[in-house]
């Protein structure tokens, strides 16, 4: 018995931290309307700077005084994130936010290694809370009880401050509606900025805290930000007590977890969070979303399909793509055969997002399920080649299934928060469940028979499936389930109204893009002879997001151009720096802030103004008026 | 002796909000071919009342019935494969979609054609979106984006959308707000002669009086939710109730601002 009471102390210890994390995501989305996925970076530098503090500082008071002075530099960080990138894009489309945030959790993890080095740090003990209190036979660190009683008067102060003070009445007014107070004339602004400072404040806050329970190291944010996402789903974006409730909850579902599921603990925070998936969509404590306003002025090209001289042209650089084996030699036949198939993930994923309007930020799950497909039926059953490509994606088919009915009843934030989620629990499955994925050592040993054995036959076949996957999804993007794909995209109300059942057309989207992602993960086997969780994981996703944003989210053709430049681009980088994480995320925030209809949006938008810049007969008189000004 | 069931029959419909009332029992008919007004003031339960009759709301007690047919508390979709056409007070369309996709997507829909995977969608029932654009008068803007047209094309539009399943019944909720008086006239007059044309009801809600008494067969008055008056147009203009709901204080007011002017 005291085993269980000391099992479920630990567990409110826990939520001690992952409450402060999640509170802080609440009231920056509750006010701007931006999820952070930065928070999660923000929780790792947070630990960091408190361990540097805690290090140099001596004393209690050097400790306390170093944890929350490195809350208050990481909110001064924040400040500044929010002055010089935010307030560019809290007009744009959530994606970009999302994606830019993240661009920015890719530089601090570089940055992160780049200071203190790759090494787990462990750090001080609490001066004042070092030992372990005698329960029955049981330790229970004294630390622990600190946090427990340290997350109900966090909640007590923070309801204070909403409720007693004219700040607080302020981020109340714009967590309901902020164009409203921007109207009576509150600085915006400075609300905003002052608004994300604290929600940074408790993100590192939280992460300080941390030290004496918990190793720092440069991964830390990525597991505290899923853990975050499930929180906030589970309590509801924007409200504190859901963050509250549901950090405790998720915290007990691990603790008692391990016990019922040692290997796969997590299955049990997301079957709790599926069920309150179905019965409040919105979470326990969170309101129904208003539908968003749409940005004014919103006009995208009607799509149309290729016109005959595309169609040549799109033929023409297929066949030169074809002829690639006969001058190049094996490294780029297999770079080649790589791009191809990301060619296949990314308009896999440029179906659901660009088409069907859902920006997920776990397609690699089904990716790398494919592959992890492929290997099973690969090594266990040791079926043919052929077979295994053909199977294999049913499982990522399957998984696409089992999710997409859950995440498509979400939309928005909420569904990229959610599939993000799911893909992370793939990722642990495949890295936990040691005696069938092999865990972190992957399944190794798959590799293509002699047929397809040679660089340039593999090429073939990637190329051709790629080819054959594109055509399929560009026809469907023009058939009557694309289009009404596009109308839920567009407006559910009227899909409603002109009896569309919304939730199975985006079902059988997210169905479709998820067995073909996961054609992709298939040959991705075949290619690299292997399978590791990787090949699930958020950088992945993250991969496929930006190849679709590089092309042109907007535009049809996009994810293909997006993904050729993209790979090739991050082959090369990788090869030359050791900081390409660095490197990307700043990539990926330029695209965000400076280029954000990408590249085949770009070339449609030039093209458009060539065309009426020159009205037909009559590009002589244009010109003087040009130099004119 | 059997009667045929109307078109339309809501009885008792009731919703409540917390402790607000918003509609009490309220009871009509509606036969095919009629053009039924619902008026009322700000408040008066109009759009809720509404929102009931497609399913887009459910009642709290009541019924709805459309030939007999029990719809309440049926679904959206479910009521629109009856043959009901929807329009919004705030148009809903497919943005970025062009006018002739919008209404492709209606007749993609009324075919059951949504899960065909590789047919061809831009000439998917194109002849039959042509001539509902041309009916409402939008042949010539087929190939515009839709997130272009000014709001009172939006509107004709929505009519369009709502016209392709063939609708035995068209609820359209204050379908001539934001237009121009001119807009006004020439949609209602359109949708007049649409519905005589192919005996379809027409359910709408509207403030302009103009457009109610001009082109509504029959009129019923919502008040603080509840019926307060049915009947011809005439009859409607004449109902003392419904002169002190629409304009009780304000002839007290005038009756005072003239005696004051007079002094």
């Amino acid at each position: 018995m005291a085993f269980y009471v000391v099992q479920f102390l630990t567990g409110l210890a826990s939520a001690a931290s992952l409450f402060l994390v999640a509170s802080g995501l609440s009231i920056i989305f509750g006010v701007t309307r931006i999820v952070n996925f930065a928070h999660g970076a923000f929780y790792m530098i947070g630990a960091y700077i408190a361990f540097t503090l805690t290090e140099r500082l001596s004393g209690a008071f050097g400790f306390w005084g170093g944890i929350v002075l490195a809350a208050i530099a990481v909110a001064l960080i924040g400040v500044l994130v929010e002055m010089v990138l935010l307030r560019r894009i809290y007009h744009a489309p959530e994606l970009f936010q999302l994606l830019a945030t993240f661009g920015l959790t890719l530089m601090v993890e570089d940055l992160v290694v780049l200071i203190w080095g790759p090494d787990d740090l462990v750090g001080r003990r609490a001066p004042g809370f070092k030992g372990a209190i005698d329960f029955f036979g049981q330790n229970i660190p004294s630390y622990d009880l600190f946090l427990i009683v340290l997350g109900p008067v966090v909640l007590g102060i923070l309801w204070l401050l909403f409720q007693r003070t004219r700040w607080g009445v302020l981020v109340r007014a714009a967590t309901q509606d902020r164009d409203m107070v921007a109207a009576l004339g509150v600085n915006q602004k400075w609300l905003f900025t002052s608004v994300f400072a604290v929600g940074v404040f408790l993100a590192a806050l939280g992460g300080a805290l941390q030290i004496p329970r918990d190793a720092v190291h440069h991964a830390m944010d990525l597991r505290i930000i899923v853990e975050v996402f499930v929180v906030v789903v589970i309590g509801g974006l924007g409200s504190i007590v859901g963050a509250f409730v549901a950090a405790v909850l998720v915290s007990e579902l691990n603790a008692f977890g391990i016990l019922i599921f040692p290997k796969i603990s997590i299955i049990l925070v997301f079957l709790v969070m599926a069920v309150v998936l179905i019965v409040r969509p919105w979470g326990l404590f969170g309101k129904p979303e208003a539908p968003a306003r749409k940005t004014p002025g919103l006009t995208v090209n009607p799509w149309r399909p290729l016109t005959q001289n595309e169609r040549l042209m799109a033929l023409a650089a297929l066949v030169i793509a074809a002829t690639l084996p006969l001058f190049a030699g094996n490294y780029a036949l297999t770079v080649g055969s790589e791009i191809a198939i990301f060619v296949i993930f990314a308009v896999s994923l440029h179906f659901l997002m660009s088409v069907g309007g859902l920006a997920s930020f776990g397609h690699a799950a089904y990716f790398g399920l494919g592959a992890y497909g492929v290997a099973f039926l690969a090594k266990m059953a040791g079926l043919p080649m052929i077979v295994c490509l053909l199977l294999g994606p049913l499982l990522g088919c399957m998984g696409a299934a089992v999710f997409g009915f859950f995440a498509v009843q979400l939309s928005g934030v909420y569904f990229a928060m959610l599939t993000l989620a799911f893909a992370q629990i793939v990722w642990s499955i495949a890295f936990q469940w040691v005696s069938v994925t092999g865990g972190d050592n992957g399944i190794l040993g798959v590799w293509p028979e002699k047929w397809a054995a040679s660089p340039s036959h593999f090429y073939w076949l990637a190329l051709g499936v790629a080819t054959l996957v594109t055509i399929a999804l560009r026809a469907m993007v023009f058939s009557p389930f694309g289009y009404a794909l596009r109308a839920t995209r567009d407006s559910l109300l009227r899909t409603e109204a002109i009896g569309i059942n919304a939730k199975r057309i985006q079902w059988t989207a997210f169905v479709i893009a998820g067995t073909t992602a996961g054609i992709g993960g298939a040959l991705f086997a075949y290619l690299k002879g292997s399978v590791f969780p990787d090949n699930l994981g958020i950088s992945l996703s993250v991969d496929a997001l930006v190849m679709v944003l590089l092309g042109g989210v907007e535009t049809v053709s996009g994810a293909v151009i997006g993904a050729i430049v993209y790979k090739a681009l991050n082959i090369w980088l990788v090869s030359q720096t050791d900081l390409s994480k660095l490197v990307l995320g700043g990539f990926i925030m330029l695209i965000v802030v400076v280029f954000p209809k990408g590249i085949v949006g770009m070339l449609e938008m030039l093209a458009q103004r060539r065309r009426k810049a020159s009205p037909p007969g009559s590009p002589l008189l244009a010109k003087p008026i040009e130099s004119a000004e | 002796m059997s009667v045929a069931p109307p078109l339309l029959a809501v009885e008792g419909l009731t919703k409540s909000y917390g402790g607000i009332h918003a509609v009490r029992g309220v009871s009509f008919s509606l036969r095919a071919g009629e053009i039924l007004a619902l008026i009322g003031p700000n408040g008066a339960g109009k759009s809720t009342c509404f929102d009931m009759l497609n399913g887009q709301n459910k009642p709290d007690t009541g019924h709805v019935r459309l030939l007999g047919e029990e719809i309440t508390g049926r679904k959206p979709r479910e009521v629109w494969r009856l043959g009901v056409g929807r329009t919004f007070q705030i148009t809903a369309t497919f943005a970025t979609m062009t006018v002739r996709e919008n209404v492709q997507v209606a007749l993609i829909s009324h075919g059951k054609q949504l899960f065909n995977l590789f047919g061809s969608a831009p000439k998917f029932d194109r002849g039959e979106a042509g001539r509902l654009l041309e009916l409402v008068g939008m042949g010539g803007y087929a190939d515009r984006p839709c997130g272009e047209l000014a709001y009172g094309d939006l509107k004709r539009l929505e009519l369009a959308v709502a016209l392709a399943n063939q609708p035995k019944l068209l609820l359209m909720d204050e379908p001539t707000a934001g237009m121009a008086p001119r807009e006004r006239v020439d949609l209602m007059r359109l949708t007049a002669s649409i519905a005589r044309e192919k005996s379809i009801g027409v359910l709408f809600t509207e403030h302009d009086m103009d457009v109610v008494f001009e082109h509504a067969d029959r009129i019923i008055v919502l008040n603080r939710g509840t019926l307060i008056a049915e009947g011809t147009p005439a009859e409607v203009r004449g109902n003392p109730q419904v002169q002190a709901v629409y304009l009780g204080e304000g002839l007290v007011y005038d009756a005072r601002h003239r005696e004051g002017a007079s002094t």
